[in-house]
């Protein structure tokens, strides 16, 4: 649910950074807090455990800049994404615009892939929101670890329906703006649809 | 989309300061804080410049969220008032019409009575203000797009732009 305010001309569009546990979430949204200049960033804040395991949910508000006088702030936020944490990740999906999901490529963790994909279209579906409508990239992070599957393999179970995907080393910071970059032009596209 | 989005005008958000303003001179406040339910700033009165206004807002709702899940835990529809009580200032946040988050935050000066009671006033106006809101992007849904929509022009160099 993008917010369009033509007082103060501003879009604000909800982006949610969704994955299995440890599948680098908080480190796409440190890449990119990293790499952005001062003035196009908030601050970032983690709502984490004292071991750094994402409690409640990353947020980071950027403002890239303008499109047709409007000036388009994304509000991004990662979700717990250990097992138990189910309620909280449900709350943060509300108001979502787009979605990425951040797959764990090592060959180990394609049950957790699977667990965490399923669960996601699960509680988007209870807000009332179907992934297939909705905005959504798929990023298959850590590629530069020796026992990673196929991407070929991991787009057959995490995406059917052939939406645009990619290779990222969220670490280094490969492919994490070419992520944000695919979902944001999707939501921004999804407005022009709408208004 | 599963909700409209929130449109907000010049008009109406004029309607909201002012009602904001009211309140921040009523309920000798510090600073409010209107915020949406997925934690989008709306407006805000009093003295901001001290406060990372995104991030107040965003932890805001992500607070209203967590009590809400408390809440329907406890077979509750939602909780619709939080207080938390600091060393010098205190904050109190509402649901306003099931829409909005009021944020206030106080000190010394006022009191929590005299908050709660400018409150639940201004609460009323604002419910009905953002009743008009959602109706109008309602009807402007079925008849169809915007006329003067800034963004039916979007193209592929404008968001290439942003990531430059």
């Amino acid at each position: 649910m993008s917010f369009i305010n033509y007082s103060s001309r501003e879009i604000n569009c909800k982006i949610v950074y969704y994955g299995p546990g440890l599948c680098g979430k908080t480190t796409n949204l440190q890449y990119i807090y990293r790499r952005t200049n001062p003035e196009q960033k908030g601050k970032l804040i983690s709502l984490a455990t004292e071991t750094e395991r994402t409690l409640f949910f990353d947020f980071l508000p950027l403002a890239l800049g303008d499109i047709k006088g409007f000036r388009v702030r994304f509000h991004l936020y990662t979700v717990p994404g250990q097992v138990f944490y189910a309620a909280s990740r449900k709350l943060i999906l509300k108001g979502v615009d787009g979605v990425v999901f951040v797959a764990d490529s090592q060959i180990e963790r394609m049950e957790a892939n699977m667990e965490s994909f399923e669960d996601l279209k699960i509680n988007l579906a209870e807000q009332g929101y179907e992934l297939e409508k909705l905005p959504f990239t798929i990023q298959h992070n850590k590629r530069d670890l020796p026992n990673v599957a196929p991407v070929e393999q991991m787009n057959a179970i995490l995406n059917p329906n052939g939406i645009q995907s990619f290779e990222a080393v969220a670490m280094t910071g490969q492919g994490v703006f070419e992520t944000l970059k695919s979902v944001a032009k999707q939501v921004l596209f999804e407005l022009k649809k709408h208004y | 989309m599963a909700e409209f989005d929130l449109v907000m005008y010049e008009e109406e958000f004029r309607r909201i300061d002012e009602e904001l303003q009211k309140l921040y001179q009523q309920a000798n406040a510090k600073v409010l804080f209107l915020v949406d339910k997925n934690g989008q700033l709306i407006a805000s009165a009093g003295d901001t410049h001290n406060i990372d206004t995104t991030a107040l807002a965003s932890l805001t709702a992500g607070n209203i969220a967590a009590t809400g899940g408390i809440a329907r835990l406890l077979g509750e529809r939602e909780f619709t008032i939080l207080f938390h009580e600091g060393e010098k200032d205190n904050i109190q946040i509402s649901l306003i019409g099931q829409r909005v988050i009021l944020v206030v935050i106080f000190d010394q000066r006022s009191s929590l009575g005299l908050v709660r009671l400018r409150v639940k006033k201004a609460s009323e106006s604002l419910t009905r203000i953002f009743d008009e809101i959602a109706s109008k992007a309602e009807k402007e849904k079925a008849e169809g797009r915007l006329d003067e929509s800034p963004f039916a022009e979007i193209s592929d160099e404008d968001i290439d732009n942003l990531f430059r």
